[in-house]
């Protein structure tokens, strides 16, 4: 596959992760739309290490490997912070009885 | 060195007695009465010691010109302090000397019962040192602040009874009439400081008197600094100053009112020396006014018009003070037009013999005050029984203001009728000769007006005094009370109640108060003769002795322009004029008011009455102060100036202030509308605004 492609289908992700997170109304779905986003990053980072790996530096494996040593931090990270907002989602749950974003407003005014 | 010493003194002693008063007697003394009279009375008597001695020194001729000592220096302009004395500064050093001495004298009888003494003393002392500080300046900064302190001192004695409104507001409305008239005096000063480049150039000091009396002078005498047209404004600026001191139309309205203040007052400061230094003033630049033609019209015809007017208003007041306060004012006008048509010997003659006699009156005054309790001279009469001393004085010294021979006041009047008549080189011949008519004219008013002041007074039936009059008063309250809405204008504006003398206790006055007045009632008898012989040469004094030797001091200033002012010999024509002038006004004053007595304790109707308008224009005093309060205070004053800038601050200043709240406030809650606390709109927002940088990064 062409790097057109990787990076279409990674912006493609990414759309969809934002539109997700930005409309859906269930915290759960918000946090699973931002996973998707974090894949599309994901994505495009490995991409560019494969195709676009910066000329004279083959023989380098630590500066070729840059992106997808990014892309195995970002999954960690992703990890932690999915269990921490899983967290708060439960807490926000027992405290208001639902998962909806909307009704989370105690921060107005 | 010790001549200077010694005429520093004759300022420095009575401001020791000042600061003695003010700082120790007043704060732990007060109790002692008397004290703070001496503490200022001994001083005061030195000093008219060696203002006698100054005179002397004058008239041998000792060499008392002072080097001036250092004061500031600004940018190119020199201030210094120093002493002038000259012919003019030792005649006045004598009159403000021995005519403050006197009324202290009289003050410690007329102010025993006043719980105030101390604070009076202290007041009398400032004034009588700025005074002498002002005749001694030898420079116009320096006396500039004595001219103002002179009238601070003045404010602070018209409203000694500060808890009376009337005298309240006559010591604010004095202190700033004679303010606007000060404003030119200033304006002709910074016109020096705008010279002072010149006056260097020419080796003179912009602010030293001398020098500007040198400026003034033709190119041929080194002057001409000061010409043309800023010459006679410069002068014009200087009699502006001198007209509001002095009360001479259009800013004599203050010194009637001046008379809230204790008779004392009076006597010194709004009869003898402060209103006659706008007199001094005039005559100290007397070397400027000689090179401008037009100043001096302007001074002849004021002061012309000035004398005539105020006498007609002294016709119709039934006040004592104000007749005398009007009469001052008139009086003073006679000295201007004499400085006007070049008569300058003349005018200050005059201002030394007035101050004996018109100090004198207001003591008569006082003293009748004293007995009656009232200055309304409708619950007097009859006194002159009761009190015989005080009455030949007041007669004494009536009959010299009107000018009857061989009283002071009819040599003084005299020489400036003369002077007008011959006039001078240095105005037109019309001018003297309107001038001349106008003064005959005022002879004839005073001479009635001082016949019908003498005669309600001391003559007819006793009216009752202080007691009769609050009975009339509260009889007018209760009968405006019963008809409808009182008017508050209607109610006598001055009751003459001091509140310390509210008894009718009809008896001569004291010793203190009667000592003082014989004094004066001597010099008013005999200072006119004395210094101004005529006919006789007696005590080897020569005729026209004040007038020559005044003008031997400008004669040393100005040179060329002296030349011009020539002395004229007694007339006997114009004598003879005069005397039948003022014995016609006496006449129609008793034609009009003898016999017309009926013994009634109710003031009768005044004869003068019957001509109606004419009466209530001159007891309105023409209206004029209906014209400054009403128009010019109220109307543009309070309602143009005061308005505009009421509407600018309420609406201006304060809309701004107000418009900038209500726009944040509005803004505040505009934005506020966009913070809804929706996680997910800020999040689109984050991305829209992301997305527009990145296309902004991208396009352009």
């Amino acid at each position: 596959m062409s790097l057109e492609a990787m990076l279409i289908i990674s912006a493609v992700l990414f759309t969809i992760g934002l539109y997700g997170a930005l409309a859906r109304r269930n915290v759960l779905a918000v946090l699973m739309s931002i996973e998707l986003m974090f894949n599309a990053v994901n994505l495009t980072l490995v991409a560019m290490a494969k195709y676009v790996a910066p000329a004279g530096l083959e023989e380098n494996l630590s500066a070729v490997l840059t992106g997808q040593v990014f892309a195995v931090f970002i999954i960690t990270v992703a990890a932690a912070e999915i269990a921490l907002g899983l967290g708060i989602v439960f807490a926000m749950y027992r405290n208001t009885g639902s998962v909806d974003l909307t009704q989370v407003a105690e921060l107005r005014n | 060195m010790g001549a200077e010493a010694a005429i520093w003194a004759i300022f420095f002693l009575p401001l020791a007695s000042f600061g003695v008063i003010a700082l120790i007697i007043r704060p732990f003394l007060n109790r002692h009465y008397a004290l703070s009279g001496f503490v200022l009375i001994v001083p005061l008597a030195a000093a008219l010691g060696l203002s006698i001695w100054a005179l002397r020194a004058v008239i041998v001729g000792q060499d008392l010109d002072f080097d001036p000592h250092l004061w500031l220096e600004v940018g190119s302009a020199t201030i210094e302090m120093g002493l002038l004395v000259d012919q003019l500064t030792a005649i006045m050093l004598i009159v403000v000397t021995g005519v403050s001495l006197m009324v202290q004298v009289y003050s410690l009888g007329y102010m025993r019962e006043d719980t105030g003494h101390a604070r009076y003393f202290a007041y009398m002392a400032l004034f009588t040192s700025a005074m002498l500080g002002l005749v001694l300046s030898i420079n116009v900064i320096q006396l500039y602040v004595f001219w103002e302190l002179v009238g601070v001192s003045s404010y602070l004695l018209i409203g000694f009874w500060h808890e009376r409104p009337a005298a309240a507001a006559a010591a604010k409305k004095a202190f700033i009439i004679t303010r606007i008239g000060d404003v030119g005096f200033l304006i002709a000063i910074l016109y020096l400081f705008l010279q002072a480049d010149q006056f260097a150039a020419e080796n003179l000091n912009a602010f030293h008197i001398p020098d500007i009396w040198q400026a003034a002078q033709p190119v041929a005498m080194g002057g001409a600094i000061l010409g043309g047209t800023a010459l006679t404004w410069f002068a014009l600026g200087i009699f502006s100053g001198a007209a509001g001191k002095s009360g001479q139309f259009p800013l004599h309205s203050w010194l009637p009112d001046a008379m809230e203040g204790p008779t004392p007052v009076s006597a010194l400061i709004h009869a003898a020396t402060m209103v006659a230094a706008g007199v001094f003033l005039v005559a100290r630049f007397y070397p400027v006014f000689q090179a401008s033609e037009d100043a001096l019209t302007v001074v002849a015809l004021i002061g012309a018009f000035t004398a005539l007017m105020a006498a007609t208003m002294a016709l119709v007041m039934n006040d004592i003070k104000r007749v005398m306060a009007y009469s001052t004012i008139s009086q003073l006008g006679y000295m201007m037009a004499a400085l006007g048509v070049g008569a300058y010997g003349a005018a200050v003659f005059h201002l030394l013999t007035h101050a004996s006699f018109k100090a004198l009156l207001f003591m008569g005054a006082g003293s009748v005050n004293h007995a009656t309790g009232t200055f309304d001279m409708r619950y007097m009469g009859g006194l002159w029984r009761r009190m015989p001393l005080t009455y030949v004085l007041m007669v004494v010294a009536g009959l010299s203001l009107v000018g009857i021979i061989p009283l002071a006041g009819f040599w003084s009047k005299d020489e400036i009728l003369t002077g007008a008549w011959n006039g001078s080189g240095l105005v037109d011949g019309w001018v003297s000769r309107v001038t001349f008519v106008m003064l005959l004219g005022g002879v004839l008013l005073t001479a009635f007006y001082t016949f019908r002041m003498l005669y309600m007074t001391f003559h007819g039936e006793f009216r009752g005094g202080v007691d009769r009059e609050l009975e009339v008063q509260e009889q007018a309250t209760r009968d405006e009370a019963t008809r409808g809405p009182a008017a508050p204008d209607q109610v006598p504006a001055t009751s003459g109640l001091s509140g310390q003398h509210a008894l009718v206790h009809l008896a001569e006055s004291p010793v203190a108060m009667v000592a003082p007045m014989l004094v004066l009632g001597v010099a008013a008898v005999f200072s006119g003769y004395l210094v101004n012989p005529q006919w006789v040469k007696e005590f080897g004094i020569p005729g026209h002795w004040i007038s020559e030797f005044l003008l031997t001091g400008v004669e040393h200033a100005a040179p060329v322009l002296a030349d011009r002012i020539e002395l004229h010999d007694f007339s006997r024509w114009i004598a003879t004029i005069s005397t039948v002038v003022a014995v016609a006004g006496l006449g129609l004053g008793a034609l009009l008011y003898w016999r017309r007595q009926d013994g009634r304790q109710v003031p009768r109707r005044d004869p003068l009455e019957a001509a109606g308008p004419v009466h209530t224009l001159l007891s309105q005093k023409y209206y004029i102060d209906a014209l400054y309060e009403g128009a010019l205070v109220r109307r543009a004053f309070y309602r143009i100036i005061a308005g505009t800038l009421d509407w600018i601050d309420r609406n201006l200043v304060d809309g701004t202030v107000d418009a900038v709240g209500w726009i944040f406030r509005n803004i505040g809650s505009v934005i506020g509308r966009l913070q809804t606390g929706q996680v997910q709109a800020y999040g689109t927002a984050i991305a829209l605004g992301s997305l527009l940088i990145l296309l902004g990064l991208l396009l352009f």
